[in-house]
């Protein structure tokens, strides 16, 4: 959808705007999205976006291959943080055939998940400060962020697109050094969050860039749909995670932090805050991370051993029978929605099964899809700087957003 | 004029013209190392071996030899002739910034009038280039510009009066001469606290005069692309480029020659009379001149990878509420002072 005709009528008599079309090859609109503009001098007089420049079809996709075999499509919703989609795929799936996975996965599951919030945080921040012209913070924040790669290439040989759970369970255990690993990088992530606090939080040019811009007010945000840090930041106190809890956050300490503003300044702050409590969430987890499987033993769930499938005929039927066209998993029919608190906001998957092999439907609910819907009403009145600051708050990722 | 002042005039506009063009490769040599030491980086390593010393040369080579393109629907003559008038606009004023004391290219008993008279041109070449352009970003690139530097232009102009009137003199090297014998008789400390507010207000007024952050909405880069040269490519481009280096030095020169003693050193005793060496004397001057300013140009970088950019307005703001009132606040009282000592 573009500005229209209507609209051109509706604005040109009153003002002398100038429509200017922001990307989708900008610096600051990822390439993936488009805002058009009608343009006051240096305010914003009115706004559209356009979006779908990243669409590749996930639902069908998903239709098309059997449920594990989905896994990989899900990396590819929120690539900064793709190990939170695979959780939340998973979750959905194993809600539908009834298993629960062992201890030990449900832990690993949290520690990924948390140090995933933190990576997409630090990009987030970095992002959007980047744009805001101090590219030093930008860089510190790549610095810890290839940290954590460090630790996720640890968990799954990836880094980017990690394919890393499996339907009962994930695709291999962590190394021994995994605990040491990680909890020898937290202190270090704690250093770097500090270090960005001090070069930004209380920089009066930052405050004056961020703070009562881009506001939405609490009501506004509840019934625009908004969640996650965004709508945290409007003061609406939800979190997945403690709401509707899912795998074992209810024995975890932590806190949620919200905003009384509801500006770009109290997004920021929010997401500070949360990387603060997600590396208190790990340390718990790594405390208490108990020995066993990583995958229900359920040989209708989970691949056999590569051992047995080559050594002995129980195995490599077995095997036959997960893997071929037409047999593998297949949940009962029936249709779930399974939410994870993603680091936008609620990520959800609401999936079909009619007892196939492969899904019948399966809707990605895309956290930032209400944030960006918002985007317009957020910018108009303010003025062009501030579009970049306010974009950069409600991290869209393509990937997600476009499905 | 007879031919040996010809020559030695030619002689030295060549000198000044080969300076600026090697200070600004060097200047965006250590920019680069700069950035990339706050940033846990190195940097340019590989070109030309030590620590990447040739790398700004590779990449003036580089964009010579890019093909020139011009869109179609521009303004051909204001395209083509804008990057030329920023350049010459930061070129002119070498003319008259003392490098040392027998070595200024003319030393006009109205210095400082001329360099804020020439320096004003870039503002011209910055809008021509915006609206030559044809182009919505470069447009708001330049009016952002233009509004920028004319504001800026009056601080940075009300703050030069201070040493002016303390000099009684609008000479540059008058305004040098007055700082002799050591650090404490420069401008900036020797009338505290008149001449320390002058040089703060010019030194940031400067940063905006040059479209430096925090300053550089001109070009923010996230929002508009890059503001007026974003129709620029090739040589044109590098010649916006040299040219805003060129003008980080020019800013830097005049704050070092009226507020930090010029050519002076810090202590008498580094210095060389002109008396024992002509040549030496220009040596020395000149190497404790160019320390200083490329000290200065080395704050501008220090802030450019610390800070966020201001918007538009806030800039505004800033100019009009809190530099204006306080530097024309200071040299009022400033002239008082002088009126009462006599």
């Amino acid at each position: 959808m573009s500005i229209t005709t209507e609209h051109r009528e509706l604005i040109l008599p009153q003002a002398e705007t100038m429509l200017l079309g922001m990307g989708p090859s900008h610096p600051a609109m990822h390439g993936i999205i488009r805002l058009n503009l009608a343009l006051d001098g240096e305010r914003v007089a009115d706004a559209t976006i356009d979006i779908g420049f990243l669409h590749r079809g996930f639902e069908k996709m998903v239709e098309r291959h059997t449920w594990n075999q989905a896994i990989i499509y899900t990396d590819r919703l929120n690539y900064v943080s793709a190990m939170i989609n695979n959780v939340g795929y998973c979750l959905a799936v194993e809600r539908l055939l009834g298993v629960e996975t062992p201890p030990r996965c449900v832990y690993l599951r949290v520690i990924m998940s948390e140090l995933s919030r933190v990576m997409d945080h630090l990009t987030c921040i970095a992002a959007q400060i980047m744009e805001t012209g101090a590219m030093t913070v930008f860089l510190y924040c790549m610095k810890a962020r290839e940290w954590i790669y460090e630790v996720v290439e640890m968990c799954c040989g990836a880094r980017v697109t990690t394919n890393w759970t499996r339907v009962g369970g994930l695709m291999a255990d962590v190394p021994a050094d995994f605990p040491d690993a990680v909890r020898q990088r937290i202190p270090e992530l704690r250093f770097v969050i500090s270090e960005i606090d001090k070069l930004v939080t209380r920089n009066r040019i930052f405050i004056d860039r961020y703070r009562n811009v881009g506001v939405m007010p609490r009501d506004e945000a509840i019934s625009r749909g908004f969640t996650g840090p965004c709508l945290r930041a409007s003061g609406v106190p939800f979190d997945v995670r403690r709401d509707q809890p899912y795998l074992n956050y209810d024995e975890f300490d932590f806190e949620i932090p919200v905003g009384t503003n509801g500006d770009v300044y109290d997004r920021y702050l929010v997401r500070m805050f949360e990387m603060e409590q997600s590396l208190r969430i790990v340390e718990q987890a790594l405390d208490k991370l108990p020995e066993g499987p990583v995958s229900v033993e359920d040989k209708s769930i989970t691949l056999p051993d590569k051992k047995d499938v080559y050594g002995n005929i129980e195995g490599l039927i077995n095997q036959f029978k997960l893997i071929m066209n037409g047999h593998g998993i297949k949940p009962p029919p029936g249709e779930v929605y399974q939410a994870v608190e993603a680091p936008n906001g609620e990520l959800g998957f609401y999936i079909i099964s009619t007892g196939e092999a492969s899904p019948y439907k399966c809707r990605c609910r895309p956290p930032c899809l209400p944030l960006t819907a918002a985007m317009p009403r957020m910018i108009i009145g303010e003025m062009v700087a501030d579009i970049i600051p306010i974009f950069g708050s409600i991290n869209m990722i393509g990937g997600e957003l476009d499905g | 004029m007879n031919v040996l002042e010809l020559l030695i005039a030619v002689a030295f506009m060549v000198g000044v013209i080969g300076f600026v063009s090697l200070f600004a490769l060097f200047a965006i040599w250590m920019e680069r190392k700069v950035s990339a030491h706050m940033q846990d980086r190195l940097g340019p390593m590989e070109t030309g071996g030590w620590h990447g010393w040739s790398q700004t040369i590779a990449d003036t080579v580089k964009l010579l030899l890019k093909e020139d393109i011009i869109p179609t629907a521009v303004d051909q003559p204001l395209f083509r002739m804008a990057p030329y008038i920023v350049f010459t606009g930061a070129l002119a004023s070498f003319a008259v910034i003392p490098f040392a004391a027998n070595l200024i290219g003319a030393d006009l008993n109205i210095g400082v009038y001329y360099l804020v008279a020439v320096s004003s041109l870039v503002v011209i070449g910055i809008l021509m280039a915006g609206w030559a352009s044809n182009n919505k970003w470069a447009l708001y690139g330049a009016m952002r510009s233009a509004a920028q530097m004319v504001s800026y232009e009056i601080p940075v102009v009300l703050s030069l009066l201070v040493p002016v009137l303390l000099a009684q003199s609008l000479s540059m090297q008058k305004l040098v001469e007055i700082q002799a014998g050591g650090f404490w008789h420069w401008t900036v400390f020797s009338h505290l606290p008149f001449a320390l507010v002058a040089f703060v207000i010019y030194f940031w007024a400067s940063l905006a005069e040059v479209n430096r952050t925090p300053f550089d909405i001109p070009e923010a880069e996230s929002e508009l692309v890059a503001g007026y040269h974003v129709e620029y490519s090739g040589m044109r481009f590098a010649m916006f480029f040299l040219a805003e280096y060129a003008n980080m030095f020019v800013v830097a020169a005049v704050a070092a020659t009226v507020f930090l003693g010029g050519w002076h050193a810090p202590l008498p005793f580094l210095e060389l009379s002109t008396e024992v060496s002509w040549i030496g004397s220009a040596v020395v001057g000149t190497a404790w001149f160019v320390v200083k300013a490329t000290f200065l140009v080395f704050v501008q970088m220090w802030l450019r990878w610390t800070l966020p950019r201001l918007r538009v307005d806030q800039l505004m703001r800033i100019c009009w509420k809190v530099f204006l009132p306080f530097s024309f606040a200071n040299v009022l009282l400033v002239s008082l002072w002088l009126a009462v000592k006599g």
